[in-house]
């Protein structure tokens, strides 16, 4: 069977401008209980690549630059 | 090479005490283990990473269960306890409990975590439970997981993150031999040969499907897939009253606690759409939740937290707890919503349903050591069967799991496993990697937990459940025979699909097996709605036996604190009477 993709709005949003994932930081990678921030291999800066989000905030706690928000997911917002 | 590609690769180490679990008994556990041995080698896996994994990734606000010297004494809190899970009780691990714990918050002390004190230098306790004054607020709550680090960093533990444990390893004399793991970004297994292994992997949390339809919406940090459970299962070890289910009474859509035992000190209270209060006691028990779900189904909800009656600084001294630590987000919901605690309740709702020791009493057998009924085999925390022990239970668990596990180490040597165990899980484990084409593990979790609420939350339909069990066994197949990973990250899904179906299939065959309704809400049968003290007033312990799962009962020990026959029912007395 063929898969699709399905469209989500993610929770977790970078600010490249602030973001010091081309430098090697990687706290919020390392940080994350579901293990859904990635570094863009095109960018070299941190984005969310799996929509599987606890809006739990370790991210945006840790992150040494404040470059990371933590939304509330759409569904319940 | 890219994150998440899957690399072919299995290599083996050794150690005296493998850990599964770095969120809050995992930490105690190993640090204890370690310091009970010094020259023993202490491994501590973790899935996640240890610095922010578990129930209390971003800190916790208090203790809700300290037992602290003139306040409250070991006997009372273990009659409190009995009383709130109907008398289901192996008082003897709960006592235990009750004498350790306050050695443990000295020791917390000790690591910088700092607890509320009045103005005498005594600790401020709270009144939350029915009966006794247990709820200790801590005012630094959000520097948990900091303190323990720097502690496993100092005892030189060896810390193994994004590992997911797969399954359990075991001698022919059924000894425990070790586990089985799996890297959650590279798909590369790790064979862990150990003399003792300790479970710490947290509640069954991610079993029933929330209301917002976000699967990662959960009560419990979505991580805790139920994976302890599944593996301590799949080891022949004994599983205690699994169908006294966890559900909880949480902000709506957010699904976090609001919280009552923050702001009920404060003068907050539950009330009906009316403003009336309606239940006697804020303490999460099923007796509480079954008069929260009815008053949610008469017509006089919805139901919320009140607390705009309190003074404005009150209020903002509520504010800064909830919104600072354990799930701070909170404060950003309420703010996208529009609400303000001064001018408006908290819409509350009921969770979906999970497994947790924790809050309730499902877990996996331990006996006042930690031991389970496998040799070597230990589990603390939510996912071990002492009743309501939340984070203070966890840490005072796991740390007599870790002392007892090292003994245990000391006394033996590795047991030996067959290498073709490890062979045959590294087929199972790597299955949906080989198929070209099928399902992806995200549609058959959603397929699974869909089912799950819609045949076995309470209240328990025979019949449905008889339905859900057929349908579960359709998904299963699915599972087995079609699902698809095309990355690392997806095959760790791909694994928590797995511990979930199989936490499915417990909840139903364990709900099936007692016949009677108990613990209120938990475990509300329709078809026998009384309790039923003569056929039931046991444990029931399930299991895998020739492969397949049973049920049994299980006597339940003489109590060390004896229950007066008028205390036996308090809990029951939960809804607000009318008249005197």
């Amino acid at each position: 069977m063929p898969l699709a993709s399905y469209q989500t709005s993610v929770p977790v949003v970078v600010d490249d401008a602030k973001c010091i994932a081309d430098k090697g930081c990687t706290v919020c990678v390392d940080v994350c209980p579901l293990d859904v921030l990635r570094i863009s291999d095109m960018t070299n800066k941190a984005y969310m690549a799996y929509d599987e989000c606890w809006y739990c905030m370790p991210c945006e706690a840790d992150c040494p630059t404040g470059a990371v928000t933590v939304n509330i997911p759409y569904l319940l917002r | 090479m890219a994150l998440d590609q899957i690399v072919d690769g299995l290599s083996e180490v050794s150690c005296d005490v493998l850990v599964i679990g770095g969120g809050t008994a995992g930490p105690m556990a190993a640090l204890k283990a370690k310091l009970k041995n010094p020259k023993a080698n202490v491994v501590l896996l973790e899935k996640a990473n240890v610095k922010r994994s578990g129930a209390i990734s971003m800190g916790m606000d208090g203790l809700n269960n300290a037992v602290i010297p003139g306040y409250a004494t070991p006997e009372q809190y273990t009659k409190e306890i009995t009383i709130a899970n109907d008398g289901i009780v192996d008082q003897k691990a709960v006592y235990k409990y009750a004498q350790n714990c306050f050695g443990i918050i000295e020791e917390l002390d000790s690591f910088g975590i700092r607890f509320l004190k009045n103005e005498n230098g005594d600790y401020a306790v709270k009144k939350v439970h029915h009966i006794g004054t247990y709820v200790l607020p801590m005012p630094n709550g959000e520097t948990v997981k900091k303190a323990l680090y720097r502690q496993l960093r100092r005892a030189r533990i060896l810390i193994s993150n994004r590992y997911m444990a797969t399954r359990l390893l075991k001698s022919t004399d059924g000894r425990i031999a070790g586990a089985i793991s799996v890297n959650t970004r590279t798909a590369e297994m790790l064979v862990i040969k150990a003399k003792a292994v300790i479970l710490c992997m947290g509640a069954a949390g991610r079993l029933g499907l929330p209301t917002s339809g976000y699967m990662f919406g959960t009560y419990e940090n979505a991580a805790n897939s139920g994976d302890g459970y599944a593996m301590a299962y799949h080891a022949g070890a004994a599983l205690a009253n699994l169908e006294c289910f966890q559900i909880n009474p949480l902000i709506k859509d957010y699904n976090g606690p609001a919280c009552a035992y923050v702001a009920g000190p404060f003068g907050a209270y539950t009330a009906n759409n009316e403003g009336s209060r309606f239940i006697e006691c804020d303490y999460w028990s099923g007796q509480m939740m079954l008069e929260f779900y009815n008053e949610l189904l008469s017509g006089k909800g919805p139901v919320f937290l009140q607390l705009k009656h309190l003074h404005p600084d009150t209020i903002s001294e509520i504010e800064s707890t909830l919104h600072k630590v354990e799930r701070p987000t909170r404060g950003l919901f309420q703010q996208g919503r529009g609400v303000d605690y001064r001018s408006e309740s908290i819409e509350m709702h009921i969770s979906e349903i999970g497994f947790c020791s924790g809050h309730s009493a499902s877990g996996v057998f331990v006996d006042d050591n930690a031991r389970t009924t496998v040799p070597g085999l230990y589990a603390a925390g939510d996912m071990a069967s002492v009743p309501h022990n939340y984070m203070l239970g966890a840490f005072t668990n796991g740390s007599v799991a870790g002392i007892d596990a090292m003994e245990f180490a000391d006394s033996h040597d590795f047991a030996e496993f067959d290498a073709a165990d490890v062979a045959m899980e590294r087929d199972r484990v790597l299955a949906p990697t080989k198929r070209e084409d099928g399902i992806p593990p995200n549609q058959i979790e959603y397929k699974t937990r869909r089912l799950v609420n819609d045949y076995l939350q309470p209240p328990k339909v025979t019949r449905k459940y008889e339905l859900g069990m057929r349908r579960l066994a359709e998904a299963r197949e699915d599972m087995q025979e079609r699902m698809i990973a095309r990355n690392a990250h997806e095959l760790l899904r791909a694994l928590e699909v797995q511990s979930i179906m199989d936490c499915a299939d417990m909840a139903a065959h364990a709900s099936l097996y007692r016949e009677e309704s108990r613990w209120g809400l938990y475990h509300w049968r329709t078809d026998f709605p009384e309790k039923d003290n003569e056929n039931w007033f046991c444990h029931t312990l399930l299991s895998k036996r020739d492969g397949k799962m049973t049920s049994e009962k299980r006597a339940v020990e003489p109590y060390v604190v004896p229950i007066a026959d008028d205390e036996k029912d308090l809990y029951d007395k939960q809804r607000i009477r009318a008249s005197a």
